[in-house]
């Protein structure tokens, strides 16, 4: 740049300007590139909402619906179960669910729509592995509670509504995806209530 | 503060790397010829469109399948669910062809104004080589949309290797890696293509740049603007600042330096250039059936042959020359000749006048034969062979190689007009 | 392998020859922004083309968007039991099957627009004969010995030809030959749309861009001019 002579205002401001229009056009450009990254159509149509039927689960049985890659824990839950969840809120880390680990909708007691079923993300929060179901045999790892969640990973544990008990890795409760039901026995994985 | 905490910052650099020092050298001290024509927008140019090649060729190499089985619906995904993806592709597509019309003027340039002579040889078979690993990566890029036409093509070139004795038919084996084209040799082409290439590329061009800068810029007169040291009056030395590497030899005359000057004349050249780029690419990305062939909206099929087998536009003189040698052995190395003595040329040419126009009526005439010759067996090459074309091309054929021939007969004892000492204007 | 390269030169001028070159092809005078036109050719698509010739690069739910069919509607008419409308536009013919019925698998038709250009298709669709040598007993005028069938006979009706190799007006159609012809366009029409979805945007985007690029231009000359005056 030694070797401007002379410099005026005019000279000053056509340099900006172009500069200014060259920059425009640069982020321009860049759109392209930046926007090819997002999820393709490919993606979101196998990233689409996963319908499940709910109507056959047993009472305290558990099964396994995939949405976007991971698994979900679809839950009937039992009258002793719900009964259940109420008796070790004091062993819990967020008994309320105060952290946003779920909808608003299913921001209750029982973390979900409809009571009876739990709709959560089988990934652990510690570390992304995914807790065991331990049905009626969870008093090895918690005592008193008989249903819970055990990730062998690190050893965390969750109740049947996916929160956390306390001293264990994982820090926050289980994730609930968005969900609703489009009928009495039709669970909807990925849109939520209200939404459809 | 902050330009003093710049300076700072660029002094702890300089001092391990000569960052200011090069920038001087090469670009804000570079001393440029003052007469820098249309023609010499094509240097520029020519980077610009590399950078284009390369960044949306590693965009697109991330949603592309090199595979026999998805490479062609690979293409389609990147067109309609990649957001953007069309835009990127086309840019990369239209990229091609523009880097190939962009080279051309850029050679035609470096003929008309005798880039090429004495002391810029070296230069000029850099350029050459640049165009030869472009021809190379343009080829087998072009296979990888597996579209009909892609494989054909590519069935074509590959066959001419055929055509050497003994070995022939084990090195068509060899290149395909297989008994027909097939996903083996998409792979490879692919890997080719997308790293091995194009790194060569850019470290060509890089010498390229580097050649340049070492023996100076020529211009639209020929003149040399380095001058023996003390023969020019201090008053008539240009009032621009040059780098030392530059004018502890010389006396530099008639230059200005390359930035800012010619910085901001090649940002109107690529303004301009994009004008005529987007347009095609928004407007008619297929290029009117010569960028983007129609056959290619099929999937490659080694059982059913395109009706007209064309290479793209920009292999078409060298086509040609091939397809009018009706003997397929001398028809290879009648190709292959065409661009080798592209690459004699700075020892075809026994003349010391550089500039077109200082140099003989003969001169001017053949150049201008040349680059009609050079036209006409491009646009033979993109279409089908009959008699009459056979003829033509041929015709151009002795065209195009008797340029270099009859050069080296005139430019012996050329009768060239006086060059004038210093650049006017 | 150098017999191969002599049989390439031999065939090229014969298969040029051969495919005749001119065939005179109409304008369909397709309108992408057109769509109602649109949607009668999607329309028509599944109903007569879609059982043998697939869409299979191009999606129900883009299509959908881009035609301004509603998700619902468009997955109660369109798809399948068990489709979901992200799914490719594709049919349940086995290829294997399909070769044995027509000598060849039919072609999938996603790209035919820009293989063979929108007014080849409207012409193609218009120019079938009778001719009793075929196996299926037509031929057409601008693809000879075609494979298929003339799917819509029932609606064009038949068309003979002349010694002078000319299409007789056709008789025994649903349609009229004005209904037939628009028919066919918004066929071509439709083609022409899934050939390269996103062509509308891509033209309303260069006019951004070249707008932009001129004031750039502009610019970049004004800049140049006064960088220049050191120099002249």
């Amino acid at each position: 740049m030694s070797n401007a002579p002379v410099n005026n205002g005019r000279r000053r401001f056509l340099t900006a300007a172009t500069a200014v229009v060259g920059g425009v056009g640069v982020a321009g450009v860049a759109v392209p590139f930046i926007a090819s990254w997002n999820p393709s159509a490919r993606a979101k149509a196998a990233g689409a909402p996963v319908e499940v039927n709910v109507g056959k689960i047993q009472p305290g049985q558990l099964i396994r619906a995939e949405w976007r890659g991971k698994p979900v824990y679809v839950v009937r839950r039992s009258e002793k179960m719900l009964a259940d969840l109420a008796k070790h809120e004091d062993q819990l880390k967020d008994p309320e669910s105060l952290e946003e680990q779920q909808p608003s909708y299913a921001t209750n007691a029982h973390r979900s729509i409809k009571p009876e079923f739990m709709v959560a993300l089988g990934v652990c929060t510690h570390l992304g592995c995914a807790p065991t179901h331990h049905k009626g045999d969870f008093g090895e790892k918690v005592e008193g509670v008989s249903d819970g969640f055990f990730c062998p990973c690190h050893g965390s544990k969750f109740d049947m509504a996916g929160r956390v008990f306390q001293s264990v890795p994982a820090p926050t409760n289980l994730m609930v995806p968005e969900h609703s039901f489009l009928t009495e026995d039709t669970l909807l994985i990925g849109v939520g209530q209200g939404e459809v | 503060m902050l330009v003093k905490l710049f300076t700072d910052f660029m002094g702890w650099i300089d001092k391990r790397l000569p960052v200011t020092d090069a920038w001087n050298k090469h670009l804000a001290q570079y001393p440029a010829p003052k007469n820098f024509n249309f023609w010499y927008f094509f240097g520029s140019l020519a980077m610009l469109v590399l950078v284009n090649q390369i960044l949306t060729g590693i965009w697109l190499t991330m949603n592309y399948e090199p595979s026999n089985e998805g490479a062609f619906a690979s293409i389609e995904y990147i067109m309609r669910d990649v957001d953007y993806g069309w835009l990127l592709r086309y840019m990369h597509s239209t990229g091609a062809s523009a880097f190939f019309i962009v080279v051309y003027m850029h050679m035609m340039r470096g003929l008309m104004y005798g880039s090429y002579q004495k002391p810029r040889e070296l230069l000029w078979i850099f350029g050459m080589l640049i165009f030869l690993v472009l021809m190379a990566e343009a080829f087998m890029g072009y296979l990888l949309p597996w579209g009909n036409m892609s494989y054909w093509g590519a069935q074509v070139i590959i066959s001419l290797f055929g055509n050497v004795p003994i070995i022939g038919d084990d090195l068509t084996l060899w290149i395909r890696g297989d008994y027909v084209i097939s996903g083996a040799t998409l792979n490879r082409f692919f890997a080719l293509h997308v790293i091995a290439l194009p790194l060569v590329l850019v470290i060509l061009v890089f010498l390229h740049i580097l050649a340049l800068h070492e023996v100076g810029s020529n211009n639209p007169e020929g003149i040399d603007i380095k001058k023996p040291k003390g023969s020019i009056k201090p008053e008539e030395l240009s009032k621009f600042e040059f780098h030392k590497q530059y004018t502890a030899k010389y006396d530099i005359v008639d230059a200005i330096p390359f930035h800012p000057y010619y910085s901001v004349k090649d940002i109107m050249g690529v303004a301009g250039f994009l004008i005529i780029f987007c347009w095609v690419m928004f407007f008619a990305p297929e290029g009117g059936g010569y960028f983007m062939e129609a056959p290619n909206f099929e999937p490659a099929n080694g059982l059913k042959t395109p009706e007209h087998i064309a290479p793209v536009w920009y292999f078409g003189p060298y086509y040609t020359i091939l397809r009018v040698i009706p003997h397929p052995l001398l028809g290879a190395i009648g190709m292959f000749s065409a661009i080798i003595v592209l690459f004699l040329l700075p020892w075809f040419d026994r003349g010391v006048v550089k500039s077109i126009k200082y140099r003989s009526k003969a001169h001017l005439i053949n150049l201008i034969q040349f680059s009609i010759c050079f036209i006409i067996l491009g646009v033979l090459g993109t279409l089908p062979a009959t008699p009459v074309y056979n003829m033509i091309g041929v015709f151009a054929s002795f065209g195009y190689f008797g340029f270099f021939v009859a050069l080296w007969f005139y430019s012996k004892n050329e009768k060239t007009k006086p060059v004038p000492e210093r650049i006017s204007g | 392998m150098k017999k191969f390269i002599l049989v390439i030169f031999a065939l090229v001028p014969m298969l040029v020859l051969a495919s005749g070159g001119g065939v005179h092809l109409d304008k369909a005078g397709n309108d992408l922004s057109d769509k109602e036109s649109l949607k009668r050719g999607f329309d028509s698509y599944v109903s007569y083309c879609l059982g043998c010739h697939q869409l299979q690069y191009q999606r129900y739910n883009r299509t959908f968007v881009d035609l301004g069919i509603s998700e619902e509607d468009g997955m109660a008419k369109y798809l399948l039991n068990g489709q979901r409308p992200g799914d490719h536009i594709t049919n349940a013919m086995p290829a294997k099957d399909a070769a044995k019925w027509f000598g060849s698998a039919p072609p999938d038709l996603t790209l035919e627009a820009r293989l063979r250009s929108p007014d080849w298709i409207y012409t193609y669709l218009r120019s079938f004969y009778l001719d009793s040598e075929r196996p299926f007993g037509v031929n057409n005028k601008v693809f000879k010995d075609v494979g298929m069938p003339h799917v819509l006979q029932g609606l064009q009706g038949v068309r003979g030809i002349d010694e002078h190799g000319n299409l007789t007006p056709a008789v025994g159609g649903s349609m009229t030959e004005e209904e037939y012809d628009a028919f066919a366009r918004d066929l071509s029409n439709f083609m022409e749309y899934v050939g390269e979805p996103n062509k509308l945007e891509r033209e309303s985007m260069g006019y951004w861009v070249l707008g932009f690029l001129f004031i750039f231009f502009i610019l970049s000359y004004l800049l140049k001019v006064e960088y220049w005056r050191d120099v002249h």
